[in-house]
């Protein structure tokens, strides 16, 4: 087996290992690093990040608003030394992102534009019309190739952590173009794999975010952490799950059920705000938990619109106008006409709230270190506890840059001084790698499919661990993605050939999600209370004496996970209410 | 509830594995999809309830990943944006025109990626500025004069469709060009110089004869033809400049 020696192995090209790629070329231009990712850089997940990114830069403006918007957003489960961290950083990152090319848009003077966005006091988002993540992917991507250090890895499919004498040294990983299994020997690794929303079947979430870095970490031995906080955005196309981004409401749309009610106003979030003004942090400007559980409640009542598509709200943006629609949401209005057949300018669009953001992921700290020596995470593969139980919208986008830059520094850290690796221990972890994959491409004896067990997982996740949830239906969740994981032992593959093989990679893919569905179920069966994004319907309260800690999920092989918790660090902002009416102070 | 009309698709696909095939051949399937749905979707049903071992990339299905380039009935398209409402009859899917096969409808990009690279497609900023000094000015009136062609998803469509690239594959090509641009009308950039060494060549712009084919299939009206019009335009003022004013003026 081929045998490439690096400094630092980068698994996954999107925002976050873009950003960490470049800082480490920065740092020193004679580091070795390898950027190994299943798709070219480009069609990373982070291109379909619409809205903006948030960073404290108008005068009204300050850092502790933005921590308060975050904390409170958070449902009080954020880690407060990582928010007050994040956001000093995030105007910074924005600032240099500029620096390399970033269109930002802008105001007259020629100063950086920012706009409203849910859940945020103050106007703090950039944005790059409605295609901020899109530009910044391609300005991270390309700025990466004035960098001769940076080797990438293009369709390289990670298979398996190196880890020996308690440290991660390495990775292995698939050239998919030839079925060829590789081992990177690297004294760093940094993990910037993305999330797994693709779990659930109506889903932002292009096909690619399968958890694989989640699983990756997990199955090494790193804790998943709230892996049962995940987030609905209020807003995606019915029929496809395409985000239609919250930007929408930020520049003033407002949500209708079938009565033509603003209803957000039933929901603690009135009192209703005048057309065509939205007000900061109330209404539609709502953190997302709040107005996708408002959508719920509708559902119950019988106030949704019945549409081919199922049961809908209504998106209204009209009274915005032509003109304003196309300088400030091109894509949303090219997305309403091509998927569903609306026009924006001219009609209110039917939506339901879609899966779009795991709160939850590997369990990192502030400098993006995991538990394991050697490894480190960053984007929204990573749990750093900067979102809580609730991620505000333009939080994530920042944030897989001020914590991809974080990683990078942090690997550089761990170089120093390391004892040289035992190579022979190293290739004999990744000999068994190879095996693995090796077992399930031979594998004849099987009867069970690919798509059928996805199919299971997708069902069992949307019907039971959904917007609301109790401990019936988690239990037969947990019971189900047990079952699946055995079962999964026994897919067999049709596809026997070395060369892009997609049956192989959906078969991998498969496994990290259930993995990571294992992770989430169990979490969430065993938090009893009700927090952001997390809702029981038996628990309905928030339960800070018990349950102001983390859930850390740790990986039993077949067995269900082992649970852990640990405690959310406070600084400064005790649990409070959290207050969305228009009224709140 | 009103239903989703269906609707049975023949598809006719081009299937290529290097470990078996000697040559491509079409394969044909006919399956159940619904009306609103694209040409992706379809190849999906085919895969999930049909045949497991066709390969195809896609990710986002919103026509901003660029993933999904394949020539459908010929043209080069998103197949996440290839409605079948547009088509009637048999619909002939075939990967990416004029770059190698992989496998089946995936294309080998190494030969777009190595010529993105060499026109220096990022900022290489006219004055320094540390991050203290905050942003550089632009104005909206700047932004709008390279926003354009910041917009390339890198899909490759309009490589599928130049005629120049089929013949001279030396040809720098549409979307590489249109990026280069990109910084050059960036009011930031001071990089000109050096990215005219590549593009103003007879590899890049003079190869065009401008047949405009990459404008029409580009899916974000990137309009890279627009772009290398201007470059040429530009080129040839540089060397009137150079050539024809006393002492070669800069």
């Amino acid at each position: 087996m081929e045998i490439v020696t690096t400094d630092v192995a980068i698994i996954g090209a999107g925002g976050a290992g873009l950003r960490a790629a470049i800082a480490l070329a920065e740092a020193d231009p004679k580091l070795r690093i390898a950027l190994i990712s299943k798709v070219y850089p480009m069609r990373s997940h982070t291109c379909a990040a619409e809205g903006g990114a948030a960073g404290v830069i108008k005068k009204d403006d300050s850092f502790d608003l933005h921590f308060d918007d975050t904390v409170g957003g958070g449902d009080w489960l954020s880690d407060q030394d990582c928010v007050e961290y994040f956001v000093k950083e995030a105007p910074k990152e924005l600032t240099q992102l500029e620096h390399w090319g970033c269109p930002w848009n802008r105001e007259a003077d020629g100063s950086v534009a920012v706009r409203p966005f849910g859940g945020m006091k103050k106007q703090r988002t950039w944005f790059a019309a409605d295609k901020s993540g899109f530009h910044i992917l391609h300005t991270l991507f390309q700025t990466t190739l004035q960098f001769p250090s940076i080797q990438r890895f293009d369709e390289y499919y990670a298979l398996d952590l190196l880890v020996d004498d308690g440290r991660c040294q390495g990775v292995t990983a698939m050239e998919m173009r030839s079925g060829m299994i590789k081992q990177f020997h690297a004294k760093s690794v940094i993990i910037a794999g993305g999330g797994a929303g693709r779990m659930f079947p109506f889903s932002t979430n292009g096909a690619i975010k399968t958890g694989d870095g989640m699983a990756l970490a997990y199955r090494a031995g790193v804790p998943l952490k709230d892996m049962e906080f995940v987030q609905y955005h209020p807003t995606g196309l019915p029929n496809t799950g395409s985000l239609l981004t919250e930007a929408c409401r930020g520049e003033g749309g407002v949500l209708l059920n079938k009565n033509g009610r603003r209803y957000l106003q039933d929901y603690g979030m009135g009192p209703e705000t005048p057309l065509g003004k939205p007000q900061l942090k109330t209404m539609e400007l709502g953190p997302r938990d709040r107005v996708s559980q408002a959508y719920w409640h509708e559902l119950q009542k019988g106030n949704t619109v019945t549409t081919p598509w199922g049961e809908c709200v209504m998106l209204d943006m009209r009274h915005l106008g032509e003109k304003y629609i196309d300088e400030r949401l091109p894509l949303v209005r090219e997305l309403g006409i091509a998927y569903l057949g609306v026009d924006i300018v001219k009609d209110a669009i039917p939506i339901r709230p879609v899966v779009h953001y795991m709160m939850g992921g590997i369990s990192t700290n502030t400098k993006a270190a995991t538990q394991l020596p050697g490894l480190f995470a960053a984007g929204e593969c990573a749990c750093v506890s900067l979102n809580g139980a609730n991620r505000l919208g333009s939080n994530s986008l920042v944030e897989l840059l001020v914590f991809g830059k974080s990683a990078a520094m942090s690997a550089i850290e761990h170089l120093k001084g390391l004892p040289a690796p035992n190579k022979a221990a190293l290739e004999a972890r990744a000999n068994e790698s190879q095996a693995r994959v090796r077992e399930l491409f031979q594998r004849t004896d099987g009867n069970e499919s690919m798509s059928g067990l996805r199919k299971e997982m997708m069902d069992t996740m949307e019907k039971n661990a959904g917007l609301y949830r109790e401990e019936i239906g988690l239990k037969e969740a947990v019971a189900k993605i047990a079952e699946l994981r055995q079962r999964y032992n026994k897919i067999v593959l049709h596809d026997k050939s070395n060369v892009f093989n997609t049956d192989l990679f959906q078969v991998l893919e498969l496994g990290s999600m259930l993995d990571c569905a294992e992770a989430l179920t169990v979490s969430a069966l065993a938090r009893k209370e009700s927090r952001g994004a997390h809702q029981r319907l038996d628990y309905v309260e928030r339960d800070d004496k018990t349950f102001l800690r983390h859930s850390m999920a740790y990986y039993q092989g077949q067995s269900a996970p082992r649970l852990d918790y640990l405690d959310v660090v406070i600084t400064k902002s005790p649990p409070g209410v959290r207050d969305y009416s228009g009224d709140h102070k | 509830m009103t239903q989703l009309k269906k609707r049975m698709v023949q598809l006719e696909v081009l299937r290529y594995d290097p470990e078996k095939d000697t040559e491509p051949h079409f394969q044909k399937y006919t399956v159940e999809c619904n009306e609103e749905w694209v040409v992706l979707d379809a190849l999906n049903a085919v895969k999930e309830t049909i045949d497991p071992t066709l390969n195809f990339r896609w990710s986002c299905h919103m026509a901003v990943c660029g993933s999904c380039g394949m020539m459908v009935n010929g043209e080069p398209k998103l197949s996440c944006h290839a409605f079948l409402r547009s088509y009637e009859g048999v619909i002939r899917v075939e990967p990416l025109a004029n770059f190698p096969i992989e496998r089946d409808l995936v294309t080998v990009a190494d030969d777009f990626l190595e010529k993105l690279k060499r026109v220096k497609p990022y900022l290489i900023p006219k004055e320094k500025k540390s991050i203290e000094q905050g942003e550089f000015k632009q104005t909206p009136a700047q932004l709008m004069k390279f926003r354009q062609f910041s917009m390339c998803i890198n899909c490759m469509l309009c490589y599928a469709a130049c005629p120049e690239y089929a013949l001279q594959p030396k040809f720098i090509g549409p979307a590489a060009i249109a990026l280069a641009h990109r910084y050059n009308q960036d009011s930031r950039d001071g990089g000109r110089d050096e990215r005219q060494e590549v593009i103003a060549t007879n590899e890049g712009v003079w190869e065009c004869s401008f047949v405009g084919a990459c404008s029409e299939v580009c899916p974000k009206a990137v309009d890279p033809a627009g772009a290398l019009q201007q470059v040429k335009v530009a080129s040839t003022i540089d060397w009137f400049k150079e050539h024809l004013l006393p002492g070669g003026a800069k």
